[in-house]
């Protein structure tokens, strides 16, 4: 049976869970045609062992330029802007996640604990000082990634508060219009493009001052700056502020982690695998492939659903259930193949850190509006997302 | 069991370190995988294996001996 269309509408009144047809979709075929809004005849992948063995075979594109966009009527897009390394193929691909992969590897990552403590000290005090209550997608969401990713970067102390503000207002606020947007991010490669010669002049202990020791030009830096930045921020609050709503919308699992502050790191798997990240992945088939006994042929999009494969019950038992005491590694919230997220260990280290202040700070933490009341990104987001997290303790 | 890992496929994403370290390892510089333990201890198995499956680029082969 063919799909018409990726189903982007969430089940009413569970703003966390995937569009149910996604589950029938995926117990019929795993790997299912489907119509494009365009007209183009691709497939779209619900299956977790058929999206893995999809996002791990190169000879699947991910550039923008060749897929057809599974829901919406935004035509074509053009290719990836300068430094979007998650839309290249190899091996313009493999040079640029080199010069960068050494900037996240497990061992770097590791000595940005003490400051991802501190900063989240630092807000969490603040969050006490003017509440209860208190928006936490203000108090933390939004500040902890964003002073993160500034810490990598190198962006100066100083202008660590303007560049929060044209962050937010990038891509965070409810009331933003694609034009302030826009101002807002030609701000910020401003500013990362000022940055850039300045390192190079006098380098210092970060990212950009890395980057300035190899062979790529000041323009080349200033996209990869502006993209880690887009790919870190929104990203790691959105996780953050859903997950979250997540656990105080299921204070047994709260409880628990209260109890256990150990579990804090299986629960950050967790939540990652519950809720996901955005309604999929694209790929492009480069020529014919058979995928699981499927047929797909060269030019097809091939449209992969991690949230459909997050809960395939073939891979996590019960899978619609939160649990933070399960074995959650493996999910595709930070996809699988050569595109695999770059910054997941300091997503994870932010997450964990953040949880984990949290409940020893604030261990009577609840929602102060209804779940129904708490403002949710429209489906067509195609990062997930909340506005404003009200909480109270 | 003996592990051996393909330092070209190999996308830098640490996965290996942080399921395995004393089993693997990344270069400073670009982050690609260095093998610690080429034949890792039995009890060390059932890591090897999740970093294995975690590995994103399919870089690491567990071979049983
Ligand atoms: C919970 C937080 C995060 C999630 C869920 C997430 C998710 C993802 C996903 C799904 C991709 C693959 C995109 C694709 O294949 O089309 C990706 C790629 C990437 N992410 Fe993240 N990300 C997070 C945080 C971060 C952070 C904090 C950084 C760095 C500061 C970062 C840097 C990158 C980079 C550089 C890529 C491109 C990798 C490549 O194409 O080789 N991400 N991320
Ligand atoms: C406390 C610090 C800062 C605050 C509160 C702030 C606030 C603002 C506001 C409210 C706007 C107007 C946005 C709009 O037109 O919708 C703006 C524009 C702008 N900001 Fe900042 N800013 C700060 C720091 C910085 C820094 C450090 C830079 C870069 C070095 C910067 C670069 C810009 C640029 C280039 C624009 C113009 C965008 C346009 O063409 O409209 N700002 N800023
Ligand atoms: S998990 Fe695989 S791709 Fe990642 S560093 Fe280890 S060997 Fe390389």
């Amino acid at each position: 049976m063919t799909v018409n269309g990726l189903p982007l509408a969430r089940p009413e009144g569970r703003p966390l869970d995937p569009p149910p047809e996604l589950a029938e979709i995926r117990a019929r075929a795993p790997i299912s045609p489907m119509t494009y809004p365009d007209g183009h005849e691709g497939w779209l992948v619900t299956g977790y062992a058929q999206a893995r063995a999809v996002l791990a075979d190169n000879r699947f594109s991910a550039r923008y330029e060749l897929a057809h966009l599974p829901y919406g009527d935004f035509g074509r897009l053009p290719p990836a802007p300068a430094g979007d390394i998650s839309a290249i193929d190899p091996p313009e691909h493999t040079r640029y996640r080199r010069l960068l992969a050494g900037a996240f590897t497990v061992r770097r990552m590791a000595l940005l604990a003490e400051r991802a403590e501190e900063i989240t000290v630092g807000l969490l005090d603040a969050m006490a000082g003017q509440g209860p209550p208190a928006d936490l997608v203000t108090a933390l969401a939004q500040p902890l990634p964003g002073l993160m990713i500034c810490e990598l970067l190198g962006v100066p102390a100083a202008e660590r508060e303007g560049f929060q503000r044209h962050a937010a207002a990038g891509i965070l606020d409810a009331d933003v219009t694609p034009e302030d947007a826009y101002r807002a991010w030609a701000a910020l490669s401003e500013h990362i493009g000022a940055l850039v010669p300045i390192k190079r002049a006098a380098p210092t202990e970060d990212l950009i001052s890395d980057l300035t020791a190899g062979d790529l030009t000041d323009e080349e830096i200033t996209g990869l700056g502006v993209f880690l930045l887009g790919a870190g921020l929104d990203t790691t609050g959105s996780v953050l502020a859903r997950g979250v709503f997540a656990l105080l919308t299921h204070p047994e699992q709260f409880a628990l982690l209260r109890a256990d502050p150990g579990l804090v790191e299986g629960a950050v798997e967790e939540l990652l695998r519950y809720l996901s990240i955005g309604p999929c992945g694209l790929r492009t088939a480069l020529e014919d492939v058979e995928v699981d006994g499927v047929l797909i042929r060269a030019g097809q999009t091939v449209t992969i659903s991690q949230p459909a494969a997050n809960r395939d019950p073939a891979r996590f038992p019960d899978p619609d259930a939160l649990d933070v005491r399960r074995d959650a590694a493996g999910h595709l919230t930070f996809t699988h193949g050569i595109h695999q997220c770059l910054g997941q260990h300091l997503a994870r280290l932010e997450l964990r850190v953040a949880l984990r202040g949290l409940i020893a700070r604030f261990p009577t933490l609840r929602l102060a509006v209804e779940p129904g009341d708490v403002p949710m990104r429209d489906e067509y987001a195609n990062v997930y997302g909340l506005y404003r997290l009200p909480v109270a303790w | 069991m003996k592990v051996i890992v393909d330092e070209e496929r190999c996308v830098g994403g640490g996965q290996c370190v942080a399921a395995a370290p004393d089993v693997f390892d990344q270069r400073d510089d670009d982050g690609v995988v260095v093998l610690l333990d080429p034949a890792p201890p039995h009890e060390r198995a059932a890591a090897v294996r999740e970093a294995a499956m975690l590995c994103p680029a399919a870089a690491i082969v567990v071979v049983d001996t």
